[in-house]
């Protein structure tokens, strides 16, 4: 038997995330470092997955199957394609940033405080966190799947609920309110997507008999599986439902702004760069891979509730005072891209949907984490109370605009190619959704812009006169996070080539061939 | 005498004591009703041993003996306590989980 | 030969990275680095140009492939670079005037604690214009045309603590992107149409489509050369511009990024070629910015939007002959190259006044300038000029074909468009004129004058290092600042004249845009002869109003004309009542309805929920006799149940 490796790949931040809460409370450094150190392992472990996997190979690769509840047909099956594995990547890639950006996030408060917060546990949530986030891309058993795309909301419920930014305009008691009602909607809003899931789960139990996305896929494919037109469509609404609420689309998506808005940088970072794409992740390979033809049928009207999505965080994002909530209804609108690419069913179209997931999370992260550091500065979350930082802190402000340009896909970053692709995807088979799309990218320039002019231009504040520039562990933060995606926006082929394939096998799961131009001019 | 009379006496005691459970205040006297309604059991289930020709029935109904003495014992227990604490075995009183 | 196509756009590219990421440490020599890079880069296109030169007319294009950038099934995105003709004006263009710019804003930029990285933005601006013109797929040279784009935007928000200069950078960058949205759009079209988005696959299948969907995308390229060149309707952001530094004005809002739209359509030339009905468009939008700029150009008395107001008109005149197709590209290159003299001079000019005089802009406080600034004045003077087409100088020769081209349009559209043109020469004889009047002649009105009046604040912050409301004191600028202006007056004399004897920019072009020669109705020489009288009438009136009488140091009120031309011909008005406060409503609205209604729908049901199990919890009462009758209640209906299933 061959070594587990995505096995271990999970099951390493998991440890590591047991290890990190049994530190004694006085030792909180040591925790820290102990869940950087696991992070950057499971870093090593997603890099040995990554060079392991043959993009020309089988889909599934470096699978492990293993009997687990027999008498129900659930099996431990693991097994990553070329999307799975850039999401794997993408996900350990932002752990360790995420780790060294809220290194003094749970730091105890000031003595006084009545609230507790124990730093270990931030840390080890974050890693348990990263240990179902990884399963859930690498699940290839449906009811594998749903436990780990359930079992994440727990730790997600307690990071958000228990850790929010330091400081709050309104005092403690009022910022903790709204922390606990941004963490239980958060809960609830996705329990309620996964019990439609879980009604589905069932119902494709009763229809298929396993488990299996591999073999459902397949007898499905060779016809051996026949499903009922309405029970298909039944079917992948339940799970599109669940997806749909995790990703988030239009008009499910009211938690998102909530659950950022309230929790400290780094875990909105890790709620909408890793997170959420579960669910985008999930649509792609168990929406079309088990119910093709309902995909197909539900298609207009999703691309419908994309193209809003995009517009609509986009407008939204431009009427926001706080800079957190901005960010959030951006990505509403980012997930309305990715979501259309993926329904437009191109080559282009998901082939930039995934890769769209990956500079998302990498675009996001970056601002999102200098919009951190900035808040920990000032101790607000509004853009009124920020002005003219370029000229006390110039290192900052250009991160910031560099994450912001790349937010608003700017050519020459990562997230161009991606967005260009899925609208370029889009465009060949629905051309009026394609154009009204590409509003989004005005659109995009004008919150991104916006945002920057009133927090970093202008005439300085007096109250962030003494802000200080960004500090080194900020920098290692940041600093890599830009290369890459000034790297993946000039050479994004070592993700396009890992990606192809598994779209190309995605299309066939779904008999669609991309349009022909009407005149061949490439040959 | 036809056993299926016995039956009859069991219901309408039963009907008595569940009446009694359901409108009486007194603590006592919902007790006594209680007893009442394990009596007529303990009368149906000798009635049917007697009816069937085996000894289960009669067998149960030692069980049901144990099990309302036992019940006395603590019945009887949490009734006198509350009449300490509250001055009045009225049942109504004692609603501590209303909110 | 062909790999140092990609170092030309290398050399400054290095720059930017080295200047922004260095951090102070790069402080002292920063702008000699920039410099350097950029001169490094002109010698590089130098070379390819010798190289050029000696191939044959019909070999002229090197192409250059680097690697392959977005391989996706059925979509072939690389970094592939072209060399041509066409490229290669640009090339020498950019990097010239660039590296001549560079060296001017070592002088300007002195007092500029933040010197070194306007340079690194400088040279990011290079190396993002020069992608633009090398690229030779259509995805490229979007990344150029927002690259740009972006530069521009740093450029003209670069003294940020002005909330006037941040607001007129983000405008310009939106502006832009609304015509970059046509650029998307335009290369989808032919991605669905061709299968790809690559000059070569594109131009030479042309034929085999639909004229219909030539159209399509002709518009929308037209839509992008809109919105980068300035033109109608999407003008609004170059007035604007004008907050960033002077040089940055010269390099990018007059000589180079804004030309960036012309280059698009003679790029574009096959395409524009076989869909009449966008040419005839082009050709509106060019008529009607050359007016537009023209009158807005008449009407201000900030030095640099006066200008900013010239540019926009004579980049009309250049989208105009490109409009006309063949015929006109090759004249639409060369008034860009001859105006990229002589509007970079003007501009540095104005620079060198400013820098003279506290940084003030506002004409009206100038006058009398010329003994103070002789070498101001006299390269200023031969850019003014070039640019009204004085005989013999580059504008003439450039602009005067423009007007011959369109008058041999033929038809009402071409007596339309060539009376357009004409009029225009003469709105552009007396705006600069006037120009040129309040600035060097007449009174010295900026005698007793403190500067820095509220509704005109200093542009450049340099003026704190001299005293608020000190008087002026014209004096000329360094040398490092004068020497450009001088080979920029020397280009502006000369290049038109160099460019015409014998056509040689026809025969060198030509190979990649194509010429044709049309019929006009009227002859050569009646089109100079009108285009002379214009030019007389022009300066004439200007003359007449500013020249014999004194010039008012406060602006009189003006007819309704000016009043509305002083405005931008209230099209920024327009903007601000049905964009801007319109957009503020919807977005006020939205953020209302997510709160109250789709979040009102989730609250609701979670409130309904809430509601549900309150009433439901009155019936755990706590009365122990309660419990025991639904106790009861229960049973009996489990029984009557139990004997109903039986009975059935």
């Amino acid at each position: 038997m061959s070594f587990p490796l995505l096995t271990v790949t999970a099951a390493l931040p998991a440890l590591g995330a047991v290890a990190t809460a049994a530190v004694p409370a006085a030792r909180r450094t040591a925790a820290k470092w102990l869940a950087l150190v696991v992070s950057l392992a499971t870093l090593a472990l997603a890099i040995t997955v990554l060079v392991r996997f043959d993009p020309g190979g089988a889909r599934y690769q470096l699978t492990e199957s293993h009997a687990w509840i027999a008498d129900f047909g659930v099996r431990y099956e693991l097994g990553v394609d070329g999307i799975g594995v850039a999401l794997v990547a993408l996900t350990a890639l932002l752990i360790p940033f995420i780790i060294l950006a809220g290194w003094h996030d749970a730091d105890p408060l000031e003595t006084g405080s009545r609230r507790w917060r124990p730093t270990q546990g931030f840390f080890a949530l974050i890693l348990a966190v990263e240990a179902m986030v990884v399963l859930s891309f690498e699940a290839t058993d449906v009811f594998l799947f749903y436990i780990f795309f359930e079992a994440m909301l727990i730790p997600m419920y307690f990071l958000i609920g228990g850790f929010g930014d330091r400081a709050h305009e309104h005092g403690e008691e009022t910022a903790s309110t709204q922390r606990s009602y941004a963490a239980v909607k958060f809960l609830l809003y996705n329990l309620v997507g996964g019990l439609i899931m879980l009604a589905a789960v069932i119902g494709l139990y009763v229809v298929a008999g396993n488990f299996s996305l591999q073999e459902i896929a397949h007898a499905r494919a060779t016809g051996s599986l026949h499903m009922a037109t309405s029970t298909e469509r039944w079917l992948f609404l339940g799970f599109f439902f669940a997806f749909a609420v995790k990703a988030p689309l239009w008009p499910l998506h009211t938690w998102l702004p909530n659950a950022m808005q309230e929790s400290t940088a780094p875990v909105a970072v890790l709620i909408t760069a890793v997170v959420d794409k579960v669910g985008t992740f999930a649509m792609l390979r168990f929406c079309l891979g088990l119910f093709p033809e309902a995909s197909k049928w539900a298609t207009p009207v999703i691309l419908v509730l994309a193209l809003i999505s995009i517009l609509y965080g986009a407008l939204l994002a431009v009427g926001q005072r706080d800079i957190k909530r901005l960010v959030a209804y951006a990505s509403i609108s980012h997930f309305g891209f990715i979501i259309m690419g993926i329904f437009a069913m191109t080559s282009q179209g998901q082939s930039g949907a995934t890769l769209y997931m990956v500079n998302h999370g990498l675009s996001t992260a970056a601002l999102l984490l200098v919009v951190g550091f900035l808040i920990s500065r000032r101790g607000s979350r509004l853009i009124a109370d920020y002005g003219g930082v370029q000229k006390v802190a110039p290192v900052l402000a250009g991160t910031f605009l560099i994450g912001g340009l790349a937010t608003l896909s700017l050519p020459g970053l990562a997230p161009f190619v991606s967005e260009f692709l899925v609208l370029v995807g889009t465009f060949t088979r629905y051309p009026a959704i394609g154009i009204v799309a590409t509003l989004g990218i005005v659109l995009a320039a004008l919150y991104v812009l916006v945002l920057y002019q009133r927090t970093m231009t202008g005439p300085v504040k007096p109250q962030v006169s003494a802000m200080p520039d960004l500090r080194v562990r900020e920098l290692v933060v940041v600093a890599p996070l830009i290369a890459l995606l000034i790297f993946l926006g000039v050479y994004p082929k070592p993700v396009t080539d890992i990606v192809n394939p598994a779209v190309k096998q995605t299309m066939s799961d779904v008999h669609k061939k991309d349009p022909k131009p009407e005149v061949e001019a490439a040959k | 005498m036809n056993p299926v009379n016995y039956l009859y006496l069991a219901a309408l005691l039963f009907t008595i004591g569940a009446t009694g459970v359901l409108i009486r205040r007194n603590a006592i006297v919902v007790f006594m009703c209680i007893e009442l309604m394990l009596n007529a059991c303990n009368l149906a289930f000798v009635t049917f041993s007697r009816m069937h020709g085996n000894l289960d029935g009669q067998i149960i109904a030692f069980f049901t003996m144990v099990v309302a003495a036992a019940e006395v014992v603590v019945g009887l227990a949490i009734i006198v306590s509350l009449f300490r604490t509250r001055h009045s075995a009225s049942v109504d009183d004692a609603s501590l989980m209303k909110l | 030969m062909e790999n140092l196509i990609a170092l030309l756009i290398a050399a400054p590219l290095l720059g930017a990275a080295v200047l922004l990421v260095g951090g102070r440490r790069l402080d002292a020599v920063g702008h000699w680095i920039g410099t350097l890079l950029s001169a490094a880069s002109f010698v590089i296109g130098l070379v390819l140009f010798a190289g050029l030169l000696g191939r044959d007319a019909g070999s002229r294009t090197l192409i250059q492939h680097l690697f392959s950038w977005i391989p996706v099934a059925g979509f072939q995105a690389d970094v592939t670079f072209r060399l041509d003709q066409l490229s290669m004006t640009f090339v020498l263009l950019i990097t010239g005037v660039g590296s001549l710019i560079h060296l001017y804003s070592v002088g300007y930029m002195e007092h500029d604690e933040r010197r070194r990285r306007f340079f690194g933005y400088l040279n990011l601006f290079l190396a993002a214009m020069l992608l633009l013109v090398l690229a030779d797929n259509y995805l490229l040279l979007y990344v150029g045309w927002e690259g740009v784009g972006l530069a521009s935007y740093l450029l003209i928000g670069f003294w940020q603590h002005k909330p006037s200069a941040a607001t007129a950078a983000k405008k310009a960058f939106l502006v832009n992107r609304v015509g970059d949205m046509g650029l998307s759009i335009a290369i989808m079209l032919m991605f669905t149409t061709f299968g790809s988005f690559a000059f070569g696959p594109v131009f030479s299948h042309v034929g085999d489509t639909s004229q219909g969907k030539l159209t399509a995308i002709a518009l929308m390229l037209l839509l992008a050369a809109c919105g980068k060149s300035a033109q109608v309707p999407l003008q609004s952001w170059l007035g604007d511009a004008m907050e960033g530094p002077t040089p940055v004005s010269a390099l990018i809002h007059a000589a180079t990024m804004v030309t960036a739209g012309v280059y698009l359509i003679v790029r574009s030339g096959a395409v524009f070629n076989a869909a009449p009905d966008a040419q005839l468009a082009v050709t509106v939008v060019g008529a009607v910015t050359l007016l537009f700029g023209a009158i807005v150009g008449c009407a201000k008395d900030d030095i640099k939007k006066a200008l900013a107001g010239s540019t926009m008109s004579q980049i009309g005149y250049m989208v105009l002959a490109a409009g006309l197709g063949p015929i006109g590209y090759v004249f639409a290159i060369m008034h860009l190259v001859t105006h990229g003299f002589f509007k970079a001079g003007l501009f540095l000019g104005a620079g060198s006044v400013m820098h003279g005089m506290n940084d003030e802009v506002d004409m009206r406080r100038y006058g009398g300038l010329r003994k103070y600034m002789p070498v101001t004045f006299i390269t200023f003077g031969l850019g003014y000029l070039a640019i009204i087409g004085f005989p013999g100088l580059s504008g003439f020769f450039s602009k005067d074909k423009i007007i011959e081209a369109a008058f041999a349009k033929g038809g009402t559209e071409g007596w339309i468009l060539g009376g357009a043109a004409l009029l225009g020469a003469a709105i552009t004889a007396f705006y600069m004129t006037r120009v040129m009047l309040m600035t060097f002649f007449g009174e010295e009105r900026w005698r007793n004058q403190p500067t820095r009046s509220p509704e005109a604040p200093s542009a450049e912050p340099a003026a704190e290092h001299r005293g608020e409301h000190a008087e002026p004191h014209p004096h000329e600028s360094p040398k490092v600042m004068t020497i450009p202006m001088i080979v920029l007056a020397v280009g502006s004399v000369f290049g038109g004249a160099f460019f015409s004897i014998g056509d040689r920019f026809l025969h060198w072009l030509e190979p990649v845009t194509g010429h044709s020669e049309g019929n006009s109705p009227v002859s050569a020489w009646t089109v100079t002869g009108a285009t002379m009288v214009c030019l007389v009438v022009g300066v004439a009136i200007a003359w007449a109003q500013y020249g014999r009488k004194p010039v008012p140091a406060v602006a009189p009120r003006g007819s309704l004309l000016t009043r509305a031309a002083r405005r931008d011909l209230l099209q920024d008005d327009f903007n601000h009542v049905v964009l801007v406060r319109g957009g503020e409503h919807l977005t006020r609205s939205l953020v209302y309805v997510d709160h109250t209604l789709v979040d009102g729908v989730v609250n609701g049901t979670a409130a309904g929920f809430g509601g549900l199990s309150g009433r439901l919890r009155r019936v755990q009462n706590g009365f122990a006799r309660s419990y025991a009758v639904s106790m009861f209640g229960g049973a009996a209906l489990l029984v009557a149940a139990t004997l109903l299933m039986r009975a059935v």
